[in-house]
Order: C-alpha cells, then sequence, then structure tokens
C-alpha cells in the first residue's frame, strides 16, 4: 500500500518538476550541489530524483529535451522488475557447488578434490547433494525460500569450447552467428531509445548479452565513478564541453560501422552522465551508502558494484536488465579446492548482502537474479588437481519471488555422456523464455529462437 | 592472377590512414613524409624497415626513476606503450600486439612479468616471419606452458587445456574440422614439458622430459602416429581449415569487412607455400579496400601510444598503466585466451576511459591564465590550435563545424572582463580534449 502511494508520488514530482521547469523555474545554476547520495530514506530518494530533472532543466538550456521527458516517462511507467545477470566466467565446477557427498562414485571419480563428506551444509531439496562450503550464504537464502537451484542446466550437443558455449549462452541460442544479445534483444523490442540505464553492464567493458541492434545501453564501473574532469577546464566553459560531447555524438555516421559506434559510445556517455549526476561524490560526501555491510576483500569490485546497484535502484533511476561477472576465476583446469573457494565465497557473501540492501530498502519483491557459467566441467579429475572443460552446469535464481523450487533434477554420475560429463536436465533456452515470459512480461517467442520447442520451467512464485 | 592493389592517389589521407592502421599513428611530419614515397615505398618502409631506433626521451616513473618492468607492478604495460610511442618500426611493434591478442597470454594467470616479458620479445622476433615458427616456439613459450597449462599435461595426467586453444583460437577456428576425441588426443601428443617450482624466483628450468611424454599411438584428423608436440603443431599447420583461418583472422587486424572470396584465395595460397607473414600483411596493407573502405576503431593501446606520438612525448608517469584498464586494453592482461573483442572497443565506460587517456596526454600541456593573452578569442582560430597541437589530424568537415559551435557558445558566455581572457583558456583545454574524443578521432 505504501509502495504504491509512494511511487505515485515519486512520478508526480517528477512530472511536475519537469512542467514547471518548463515554464520557467528560477534556474539552478552550475555548480551549485546537488543532493548527493542513497542511503537516505525513501523521501529522500523522491526529492532527489525529482531534483535531478530540475537540475538538469535549469543547468543548461542546451540539452536535448528529450533527457526530461526521458526521465518523466521512465518513472511515470512505475518501477519496474529488474534482472540481474551475474556470470561464473570460465564454467564453473557443478559437482563441487552441490556435490554428491555419499555417492560413492563420486569419490572414485575425484579421489583429490571430492569434498569431505560433512563439509558444507546438507541441500533440502535432495538428499544426495551439499552445498560447497563457500556457498554457506546461499544455502542461508535456500533456507528463506529465495533461490531457485538448476543442478544440471545447459543443452543438447554440449560445446565444450569456452567462447562457443559462453556464445550461446549470451545470445540465448546455439548459434554462432547471432550478434545480439538474448537481453539485448528484449530491450530493442521493450527498451526506449532515450534511456541506456535500462541495460546495464557492470563491468568497465560491455556485456555481450547486453548487445542491443538499436536500443542504448551502458557500461559503468559504478555510478558514482562517471565524470569527466578535464584539467583547466571548469564552470560554464565545462558545462559546454559536456554537452558537447553530445553534439559529437549527434554527427551522422554515414553508414560507417566504426563511425556509428564512436558516436553512439559519445552520445550515450553524455546521456548517462546525466542520468548519474546525482551519484557524483560532492564535498568529500560519498556518491552513495549502503544500509547493509558488503563484504570487504582485496578484489572488492564485485560487492561495490551490487551495492552501487542497489542504490540507483533505490534512487529509481530506470535500470531494467543488469550483468557483470561474478569474482573468481572458475576454469580450473589446475589447482581448483582453493581458487574455487575463494571465489564462490566472495560471490554468495555479495549476493545475500545484496539481497539484504534490496530487503532493507524495500525492494525484494522486484528484483530477480540469475548465476550462470558456461558449462560445468568434467566428472572425472584431471592430474593436475583440476578439472577439465565438461558439459551441463549449475544455476540459480535468487530473490524474493524465486520460486525456491529446484527446476530439474541433479543428473547423477550414473549417467555421464560419451565425453564424460554431466549430462543437462534443464535448458537454458527454456529459463530464459520463463524468464522473460514470466518475470519481465516479454513475449519470449520474439526474442529466444525457437523458443516455442523449449518447456517453460517455473521461474518465480 | 594476383592480390588487387589500390592504384588511386596515396597522398595525406592515404599514408594517415596507414600510419593509424600498421602502426601507431603519426609523429609530427610522419604523414607527409610517407606520403611522398608512394604506396609501394610507403608500405616496404613499413614491412621491411631498418634497424630500430627509440626516438625521444627514455621511460621514467612518476619521479623520473628508469622503470623496472620484470618486477614493478604496472611497469610492464609502461615499458610496451614506451616501445609503441618510440619505436622507427611501428609494424613491427603493431604485429608484435597482433599476436599478443592471437596467442593472448596474461600475466595474471603466468604470475611473472619477466617471463610475459621473453614471450613479448618472441613475439616481436618473429613478428614479421614464419608463422610456423611462431607456432612452434609459443607452443613451449614458458609464459604459455604456464598460462595454458602446458607443464601440468603429462603422459599420466592429461590436461586438455592447451591442446584445445591451440586449434580453436591459434591455427583452425572454433568447429572447423576437429572432435573432442582429436582435442584428447592432440592432448596426449603435447605431454612432456616440465618446469620446477623455485622459492623466490617461481617457475625454472622449463624443459621437454620424456618420462612424462605419452609415445603411444595417437589419432588426430584420422591420421595415426606416434605423435609429439611438434607433430601436434605440424598437423594443425597442415590442416585444410588452417591457412584460411590464418588469412581471416590476420586480415581482420587491418580491414574491418572480410575480404571478397577471390581476394582470400589467392592469399592462402601466397600464404600455405611457405607459411611467411610478411608477404600476407604487404598484400593487405596495399589491398584497395584499406584505402577505400569502411574505418576502423583505434585500439585502446594504439590510440595511448598515438597521442604520446604526436606529441613526442615520452613515459613520464604510471597513470597509463591504470588508465589502461578503465580504456580496455591493459597490456600483458588480456581478458581471456581469445584475446580482446576488437569489435566492441567503445561504450559510455571505456569512452570515459579514453577521455582520462587523452586528459593526462595533454596534462602538461594543459594551458592557464598564463597564456590565455596569447591565445586567440575568434571560436575558428580556437579551433584550430586545438587541431594543430594534436599534429594536425584529418577531421570531417562537420566534427570541425561542431567544435566550432561548441567554442563559439563558449566564448559567448563570456559575460565579464575576466571572462573574456579566461574563457579562451579554458575553451582551448577543453577542444584539445574534444578533438582526439570526436568519433574521426577516435577511428582511421
Amino acid at each position: 500500500m505504501a509502495r504504491c502511494c509512494s511511487d505515485f508520488s515519486r512520478t508526480e514530482l517528477v512530472r511536475r518538476a519537469a512542467v514547471e521547469a518548463g515554464r520557467g523555474l528560477p534556474a539552478i545554476e552550475p555548480g551549485m550541489p546537488m543532493p548527493a547520495g542513497t542511503g537516505l530514506d525513501r523521501r529522500s530518494f523522491l526529492a532527489r530524483t525529482a531534483g535531478l530533472a530540475l537540475a538538469v532543466y535549469g543547468g543548461s538550456s542546451l540539452l536535448p529535451r528529450a533527457l526530461e521527458e526521458g526521465i518523466a516517462a521512465a518513472a511515470a511507467a512505475g518501477p519496474q522488475r529488474v534482472l540481474v545477470s551475474v556470470f561464473l566466467d570460465g564454467g564453473a565446477d557443478s559437482l563441487s557447488m552441490l556435490f554428491p557427498s555419499g555417492d560413492p562414485l563420486y569419490r572414485r571419480l575425484r579421489p583429490r578434490l571430492a569434498l569431505p563428506a560433512s563439509a558444507g551444509r546438507p541441500f533440502a531439496e535432495d538428499e544426495r547433494l551439499r552445498w560447497h562450503p563457500s556457498l554457506g550464504s546461499l544455502a542461508t537464502l535456500h533456507g528463506e525460500g529465495k533461490v531457485t537451484v538448476l543442478p544440471g542446466v545447459g543443452y543438447a550437443g554440449p560445446d565444450q569450447s569456452h567462447f562457443t558455449s559462453r556464445h550461446f549462452w549470451e545470445v540465448g541460442a546455439t548459434s554462432e552467428q547471432l550478434r545480439t544479445g538474448w537481453l539485448g534483444r528484449y530491450l530493442d523490442r521493450a527498451g526506449s531509445a532515450d534511456n541506456p540505464l535500462q541495460g546495464l553492464s557492470l563491468e568497465s567493458r560491455l556485456q555481450p548479452a547486453l548487445a542491443t541492434a538499436k536500443m542504448p545501453v551502458a557500461s559503468i564501473d559504478g555510478p558514482d565513478r562517471y565524470d569527466f574532469w578535464t584539467r583547466n577546464v571548469w564552470g560554464e566553459v565545462e558545462t559546454r564541453m559536456l554537452d558537447a560531447i553530445g553534439s559529437l555524438g549527434a554527427i551522422p555516421a554515414g553508414g560507417d560501422p566504426a563511425l556509428a559506434q564512436a558516436t553512439g559510445a559519445a552520445r550515450q556517455a553524455a546521456r548517462l552522465r546525466e542520468q548519474l549526476r546525482p551519484f557524483t561524490p560532492q564535498d568529500d560526501k560519498p556518491g552513495f551508502t549502503s544500509p547493509v555491510a558488503y563484504p570487504t576483500s582485496e578484489d572488492d569490485e564485485f560487492p561495490r558494484r551490487l551495492a552501487g546497484l542497489a542504490a540507483m535502484l533505490g534512487a529509481g533511476l530506470p535500470v531494467r536488465v543488469v550483468a557483470l561477472n561474478a569474482p573468481g576465476m572458475y576454469d580450473t583446469h589446475d589447482d581448483q579446492p582453493q581458487e574455487l573457494a575463494n571465489g564462490l565465497e566472495l560471490t554468495a557473501d555479495s549476493l545475500l548482502a545484496f539481497q539484504r540492501d534490496l530487503e532493507a530498502r524495500g525492494l525484494s519483491e522486484r528484483v530477480l537474479v540469475h548465476v550462470w557459467s558456461e558449462f560445468g566441467r568434467r566428472a572425472k579429475e584431471n592430474g593436475s588437481n583440476g578439472t577439465d572443460h565438461g558439459a551441463a552446469g549449475t544455476g540459480f535464481l535468487i530473490g524474493a519471488r524465486a520460486s525456491g523450487t529446484m527446476i530439474g533434477e541433479f543428473p547423477g554420475l550414473a549417467s555421464l555422456d560419451r565425453d564424460g560429463n554431466l549430462r543437462a536436465t534443464s535448458d537454458f533456452r527454456g529459463l530464459y523464455s520463463a524468464l522473460l515470459e514470466d518475470w519481465l512480461g516479454a513475449d519470449a517467442e520474439a526474442i529466444i529462437p525457437g523458443a516455442r520447442s523449449f518447456a517453460r520451467p517455473r521461474v518465480v512464485k | 592472377m594476383s592480390v588487387a592493389v589500390y592504384t588511386g592517389p596515396f597522398g595525406h589521407r592515404q599514408a594517415e590512414r596507414l600510419l593509424w592502421r600498421a602502426g601507431f599513428g603519426p609523429r609530427q611530419g610522419e604523414v607527409d613524409a610517407l606520403a611522398k614515397l608512394g604506396l609501394d615505398g610507403a608500405v616496404r618502409s613499413l614491412t621491411r624497415p631498418g634497424p630500430e631506433k627509440l626516438v625521444g626521451p627514455k621511460p621514467g616513473d612518476d619521479k623520473g626513476r628508469p622503470i623496472a618492468p620484470g618486477d614493478a607492478w604496472g611497469h610492464d604495460h609502461l615499458w610496451w606503450l614506451d616501445r609503441m610511442a618510440r619505436t622507427s618500426r611501428p609494424l613491427v611493434e603493431r604485429m608484435t600486439l597482433v599476436w599478443h591478442d592471437w596467442f593472448a597470454t596474461s600475466v595474471d594467470g603466468v604470475g611473472s612479468q619477466k617471463l610475459m616479458l621473453d614471450q613479448n620479445r618472441l613475439l616481436r622476433r618473429l613478428a614479421l616471419g614464419s608463422f610456423a615458427t611462431m607456432v612452434r616456439e609459443v607452443t613451449r613459450d614458458p609464459a604459455m606452458l604456464l598460462w595454458l597449462s602446458g607443464t601440468e599435461n603429462s603422459k599420466s595426467s592429461p590436461n586438455e587445456n592447451y591442446a584445445r586453444e591451440l586449434m580453436e583460437l591459434f591455427t583452425l577456428g572454433a568447429g572447423r574440422g576437429y572432435t573432442e576425441r582429436d582435442v584428447r588426443e592432440q592432448a596426449r601428443a603435447l605431454t612432456g614439458f616440465a618446469s620446477d617450482w623455485r622459492r623466490g624466483a617461481g617457475s625454472v628450468n622449463f624443459r621437454f622430459e620424456r618420462d612424462r611424454h605419452d609415445s603411444g599411438m595417437k589419432r588426430v584428423f584420422g591420421a595415426s602416429g606416434r605423435f609429439d608436440w611438434e607433430d601436434s603443431v605440424q598437423l594443425c599447420l597442415r590442416h585444410p581449415s588452417h591457412a584460411s583461418f590464418f588469412v581471416e583472422k590476420l586480415w581482420g587486424y587491418f580491414v574491418p569487412s572480410a575480404p571478397d572470396p577471390a581476394t582470400r584465395r589467392l592469399l592462402e595460397r601466397m600464404y600455405r607455400s611457405d607459411f611467411q607473414i610478411r608477404p600476407v600483411v604487404e598484400a593487405i596493407l596495399r589491398h584497395p579496400v584499406l584505402y577505400t573502405g569502411p574505418r576502423m576503431v583505434k585500439p585502446p593501446a594504439v590510440f595511448n601510444a598515438g597521442l604520446l606520438r604526436a606529441r613526442g612525448r615520452g613515459i613520464d608517469t604510471l597513470a597509463w598503466a591504470w588508465l589502461s584498464g578503465e580504456s580496455g586494453q591493459r597490456l600483458f592482461r588480456p581478458p581471456n585466451v581469445s584475446g580482446w573483442d576488437d569489435e566492441r572497443w567503445l561504450d559510455t565506460a571505456t569512452f570515459r576511459g579514453r577521455w582520462q587517456v587523452a586528459n593526462y596526454a595533454s596534462r602538461p600541456y594543459s594551458l592557464t591564465d598564463k597564456q590565455a593573452a596569447s591565445l586567440p578569442s575568434e571560436p575558428k582560430a580556437l579551433v584550430a590550435e586545438a587541431i594543430a597541437f594534436w599534429g594536425s589530424p584529418t577531421l570531417r568537415p562537420e566534427t570541425r563545424a561542431a567544435l566550432v559551435a561548441f567554442a563559439r557558445r563558449a566564448m559567448a558566455d563570456a559575460d565579464a572582463k575576466w571572462k573574456r581572457t579566461s574563457y579562451r583558456f579554458l575553451t582551448a583545454n577543453a577542444l584539445r580534449q574534444l578533438v582526439v574524443m570526436s568519433p574521426d578521432y577516435q577511428t582511421s
């Protein structure tokens, strides 16, 4: 109830701001401090979202009108569901994430790597399996009914190349030719032409799953780090210079793809900078704060990015689909145990903190996280204390609305395929189709090639 | 029939594009000097250069101390960027970058900057030589042996890592005529490499050990034999898919559109006779499409080195190392073994990274109040100053017009006496930034 009302008032505030500014509200001077940061109470977010529209209008009369309209329209559309895609890069070992502790075959195939029979917590949905000791945070969320496990997700005719298999997952089809990502094609249909934040890559590079054909998408390292500081350029000239980035991005590319990429980057950078202006740290105050503690580690990019994402969602920014890499290296050909444990632990602990953050902000009903890897690993260990490339892998859906019930079953070690790999018991294209239909409300058949032929698992409750 | 050769005029524009595609952009005056040589002379000056000279100030850190590329964090990046910026053999250096992307090895997995530099020297030495020798040497290169588990691959416990990438990424291409069984059999053929771990020194004493090698019969691509690692490489090079893989991949580093079938066939024939790299590169650099076809986005390392070359500035800050991550190409740290995705260099994050690179590149020359009086106030003259600052790169008229429009607006804001002076240097600094961030300069 309360949510509905505050959303209404936010929309109104933004609309009113744009309308009044259009009538000539007193201009906000360039350099006037913007309200900074989230981690404020909800009312502050609302005021700040409104402040964004005002400041944009007042800051410069040169900015494209579409900007305020885009923000107002995105806000007016109401809070939308968000899908976050987290990639375990390298092919994460499914036989470690949920391991068949009592199976003698497991100990025979993994004489060195098998985890102790009592390690980790039992997996309530299948008594044969236990959680990897480093995945305690996921076990906790699973206990709360917020994790859906896919213990054998993949596709028929598995490809054991990292790049090919990863590409299949990114484009949402077993096709080498597709050049747009499955989330990108969703945005091409459901997104808007003036909102790069709708497809957000939380990396210094664009995540291929987000590659679109038409709609703008963004990649940023963090919402508080998107400035264009330039030595000895300030004041009014700086404002004009930042506008000029947009002007360079508006020069026609004349059909040249490289020029189109360069102008597109300039255009979207200019747009994104406006969208993220409220997160610019001011006077030593951080751009945002979090209501919960995230894990700290030497490699803290992942928790920091998730914290920034929660803050952006909390501020009402129009983010729809997000993609980022999990920490860790999962291509564990050698010395698997430590490498894998480190990556899994930071990943799971960060995802737990993110979930708690969303809950504290009242956003948990709106966000679903999908964790995936390009394949699992060979059932039999290799001689280097590691494992080679395999087939079916383990995936997770995390969120308050996740169904909490396993999709497909643990394929077992007694019926490996001819390469000695786990067989898939669910298909990633069926999963994608269900996410598109039941979570994002999109037409899967227009996005996933051959969607009709894949069974839809139950992904949300 | 031979490969088509560009026959149009070879002037300033063509020479400028060639210097960016086959090198790291011009130093002041280099474009016109190259144009005078004509197409053939220009290409030969790049593919058959004299002994290397490094021109300009020696590299140092922020305090002017010599760099330590084998040890200090980020100094490996500085070391190579310095070669790119100062070399008199830009194509050799550019080809070294091509091979680094092709046999993409990361210090993240190797754990030794010294071994990475050894590999880099190998790639440079063979940059325009025999690809057969290149694959052979890379296969037993210590950094590669560590990177793709070569020393972990033994008779008693085969490891498929290198075997798979040798075929998929280095010589044949994914799904182009090999099976999962071939991967396993090739892994057996490649067994036998070993090294020792010495405390404080890391991996040392790389060698082939007969005892670790699986000398049994293998079946690869339908042929049987007691193959070893050299056979494994030969089998890939003689595979019917190899020549077309090599030609198309190499072509793609210089021209963004695929070669037409006739050109590809001719280049394959040229290559197949003796696996020589230089003639294929020469043919590509003389091909009409390089001069008349679409543009390419400059890779971030090329962009960065190009800014330094344009200014004749040496390496004097560690900033280039961390900025390289922001702009998307940290040398010696490709994202994975398939190298960088050079179809998607520019997005909102890497655009900002390049902005920072440009900002650092012009930093020592940044204009202040002191120079304001000597700067023009006329918008067009301010734009001309900024373009000349970077060695007069070619910009399209519409891009120039956008820059003039910015300068005009900025100077029109100067509604007080102090502003009329100060806004000249503020605008001039901003223009220098905008010139190299323009779509025209980001591409070649």
